[in-house]
């Protein structure tokens, strides 16, 4: 028998272009409560997508009480008796508590029979309810409870499969602090049971309330384990970072222009934006820092009108537009890379040229009917100036790798000759290479004197690419950073009201 | 004695509960500034928009035909309400799985052409089978429903395993069923006509008189359709796989996670919605008098619009026995106000339509996430 209750160890994956995992460990104790942590794109939610089945890793061992297993499903590990509280919950939202709680494995009235006991279930549900005092109605819709009282409910239900492993995956992103306290409570009662806990959070602070140990992975890479009370929210800011800037950026020199944009006081009723007002200079690349959630995405969205505004102002060359929707933006000059390349970029079944001209089918028409010749002519311009790697421009878009996909999305966008241009993680999931060249090919935008703004979650990426950025945390403006400012300095700030 | 309190402080303690629901909700009313007051008024209007319509309707026909609401036509209403509920209750199945069913008015025609030609009376000159009499009232309804069932695990089968949307699925085997209809109804020299001279003992089981109420015959399928309804309340709401319809319908993924078997449980909605049909063919045979190859032509739009309007949503996963039926009774009762008013035959049509769209577009109001 090992002394540990779980043990990742060797374990690798690689997606095309990228290595998600390369060679990294974890050993969770039971009854200990393990933090795992680490930057956006550090490798944590692959490892634990590798630990559930979701993905098969390339190579490495998971052994669960001294025993080698291999999930093939989620359902598989929960049997087994490894469990996850997702951060999207998988509940039934229009049934009641006990029906969702007992799902697939119903108690009948006569056993063999097919009529449910409503009343067992009710009855089962209190008692568990009651024996993690959880206070939730069980006849409740899930739909009507608010997400905490959903992710109580979540798990209690890995708690009645009879789970030692629980994973839990951002759990307190959505709640407030009572309900944080409540969580915790909950999570120490497990701990005393012996179940093993793993914790991804990127709140320091609770990590080292909360947590026995703690894992910091970067890069895909197991970095250091140590126990929770030597260490301090410094040295695991540290940690997450270590990496030193090579010369992975272009060059290029760069003169404050004439103001572009101002936005003043922007709100969103619907999402998370509090009074987020900014600057944007002619030339200038102005970065968007914060953590998931901060409601980077969400500021760019209000400026090119797919969320709703509920007040502020756009001024845009010293006039204030309304952009209500993408339509209204596209014609005041704003052009947006979506975040979700396949969700929202790609039109994956069409072809690189139907790709190229859909936001300036105006400009490639002819008495009124769309021109193939100049579509044609527009798209193998952008091909042969971008450096777009495609048999013809009549390929399918989903063939081409993702580089390449994104440098038909710039092409779209160049073709509707942008002045405010919005990039929303612009090189997720994109070969080092192709980063390179949409770096180099943001630089000459910004050259030509449009005004770029940069949503990124990659540390280095903003700092040597902005000339300013802004960093957000819960909605909210915490801070700007002009050139040259530390990946400690940011994320101080993008904590700064979590 | 001891029962008997019970239930009445378990029926006093539900309508205290409710008197407190109502208060609370008045105080949080009252407590609301302006707009949210003027919001929460408009949802609630627009929420129970399809309710209120019916129910202005209902009194402004009355008013001006004070007939309907005579014995005779309450009758009528409750028994048009009855023929058309199995064949919702058979399509709500799928609705709350988030799909459709378009075959379902076929089935009933193909089931109520079989029903008819198995239950000729003896003797009659234009009888289909003349060799066999007609044959016993439980064996063909058996028979007929085994059909229905055969055509909903077809209908289920391509759906789940393919995973195919279910409107393609039944828009090719409603295509499919009506070839057939229309070769059986060649068989024995009968040349497609329409098959009539049913069996009396037939015509008695279904439409013979359950009671009289103010000399007006109440027809035994109301009986029927009332025991249907409660063995569907049964199958939804307590046993396994009524739970898991709605666990499939509300979160496919969630279900299979939970250990679902989703295969299974689709084929099985969409054979029990054809038994339904099966069952509603049976009736419709006698209920007419005779079956033809446009029996049951366009029932499932009533019945689609019927689940609507009774709150089955197509988003998935919600839905009650009790909504149907009143869904089905409303549809009702505005074809018949209608026909009060002597409305244009030709103008239903575009009403129909028009009430399908509007519960439509009410209820998908509900779901729509603002952003």
């Amino acid at each position: 028998m090992s002394e540990y209750l779980l043990t990742l160890e060797g374990m690798s994956k690689s997606f095309p272009g990228v290595k998600a995992l390369d060679n990294a460990s974890l050993r969770l104790k039971a009854g200990s409560v393990h933090a795992l942590m680490g930057e956006n794109g550090a490798g944590k939610s692959t490892l634990m997508k590798c630990l559930f089945g979701v993905y098969s890793p390339d190579s490495g061992k998971i052994t669960l009480d001294g025993k080698e297993v291999a999930f093939k499903s989620s359902k598989e590990a929960l049997l087994g008796g490894v469990a996850m509280v997702h951060q999207e919950l998988n509940l039934a939202l229009t049934r009641t508590v006990y029906d969702n709680m007992w799902l697939g494995r119903m108690p009948r009235v006569i056993p063999h029979l097919p009529f449910v006991s409503d009343r067992a279930m009710i009855k089962m549900t209190k008692d568990l309810f009651h024996r993690l005092s959880i206070e939730v109605d069980p006849y409740a819709k899930c739909g009507s409870l608010s997400i905490s009282k959903r992710q109580m409910l979540e798990i209690a239900r890995a708690v009645s499969y009879g789970a030692r492993v629980i994973v839990f995956d951002e759990p307190t992103s959505s709640l407030n602090e009572a309900e944080a306290e409540k969580l915790f409570s909950i999570i120490d009662g497990l701990k005393r049971q012996g179940c093993g806990i793993i914790y991804i959070s990127h709140k320091m602070e609770e990590i080292l309330k909360i947590c026995d140990t703690v894992t910091v992975m970067r890069d895909g890479r197991h970095i250091a384990t140590s126990p929770a009370d030597e260490l301090t929210e410094d040295k695991i800011i540290r940690l997450m970072v270590g990496r030193e800037l090579t010369d992975r950026y272009p060059k290029r020199s760069y003169t404050r222009g004439d103001e572009l944009m101002r936005v003043e006081g922007l709100n969103c009723p619907y999402n998370q934006v509090r009074d987020v007002g900014f600057k944007l200079y002619r030339g200038e690349i102005l970065g968007i820092a914060g953590l998931d959630g901060a409601g980077r995405t969400e500021v760019l969205e209000a400026l090119f009108g797919l969320c709703t505004r509920g007040s502020g102002k756009i001024i845009l060359s010293g006039k204030e537009i309304s952009n209500r929707t993408p339509k209204d933006a596209i014609r005041n000059g704003f052009a947006m890379v979506t975040e979700d390349r396949r969700g929202s970029g790609i039109f994956s079944i069409l072809s690189v040229l139907d790709n190229t001209v859909i936001s300036s089918l105006k400009d490639n028409m002819t008495l009124g009917f769309i021109s193939g010749k100049r579509a044609r002519h527009h798209t193998r311009e952008y091909i042969k100036r971008l450096r777009i790697k495609t048999p013809s421009e009549l390929t399918k878009i989903g063939t081409l790798s993702g580089g390449n996909q994104q440098k038909v999305i710039f092409a779209r966008w160049l073709l509707t000759g942008p002045t405010v241009l919005m990039l929303d993680e612009p090189t997720r999931g994109i070969d080092v290479l192709a980063k390179y060249e949409i770096y180099e090919l943001i630089m000459n935008l910004a050259g030509e004197g449009c005004g770029v703004i940069l949503v990124s979650s990659e540390m280095p990426e903003l700092i040597g690419l902005c000339d300013r950025i802004l960093v957000m945390s819960k909605g909210r403006l915490a801070g700007e950073v002009e050139r040259g400012a530390s990946e400690e300095k940011i994320i101080e700030l993008a904590y700064k009201f979590v | 004695m001891e029962e008997n309190r019970n239930i009445r402080d378990k029926i006093r303690g539900a309508f205290h509960g409710y008197g407190n629901n109502i208060r609370q909700r008045l105080d949080s009313f009252r407590a609301m500034n302006g707009t949210d007051k003027r919001r929460y008024i408009t949802d609630l209007l627009l929420n129970n928009a399809m309710f209120i319509i019916i129910t202005l309707s209902v009194i402004i026909i009355a008013i001006i035909e004070p007939s309907f609401l005579s014995v005779a036509s309450i009758v009528n209403i409750v028994s048009l309400t009855a023929s058309r509920l199995p064949i919702a209750l058979g399509i709500a199945g799928a609705i709350v799985l988030t799909g459709t069913d378009i075959s379902a008015g076929r089935a009933v025609g193909l089931t109520a052409c079989i029903t008819a030609s198995l239950l000729q009376r003896a003797g009659y000159a234009g009888k289909m089978f003349a060799g066999i009499g007609p044959l016993a009232i439980p064996l063909v309804i058996l028979a007929v429903c085994a059909v229905g069932a055969i055509i909903g695990f077809v209908n289920g089968f391509f759906v789940a395993k393919f995973k195919l949307h279910p409107f393609i699925v039944t828009l090719s085997t409603q295509l499919i069923i009506y070839g057939i209809v229309l070769l059986y109804l060649q068989i024995g020299g009968n040349g497609g006509q329409t098959l009539s001279g049913l069996d009396p003992s037939y015509l008695d089981f279904v439409s013979g008189t359950l009671f009289r109420i103010g000399g007006i015959s109440v027809p035994k399928y109301v009986l029927y359709a009332v025991i249907l309804t409660v063995l569907m309340w049964v199958v939804w709401n307590k046993t396994v796989f009524g739970k898991n319809m709605f666990a499939v319908g509300a979160n496919e993924e969630a279900a299979r996670v939970s250990g679902v078997n989703v295969f299974k449980t689709v084929v099985g909605v969409f054979v029990l919605a054809g038994i339904t049909y099966g069952f509603t063919g049976f009736i419709e045979g006698a209920r007419i008098g005779s079956a033809a190859s446009y029996t049951g032509l366009n029932y499932e739009s009533d019945a689609i619009a019927s689940c609507v309007i009774g709150g089955v949503s197509f988003v998935g996963g919600t839905g009650k026995i009790g909504g149907i039926v009143i869904g089905v009774l409303l549809l009702q009762i505005i074809f018949v106000g209608l026909n009060f008013l002597s409305v244009d035959q030709n103008l239903l049509y575009i009403i129909k339509g028009l009430i399908i769209l509007l519960a439509c577009a009410v209820d998908m109001r509900k779901y729509l996430k603002r952003r």
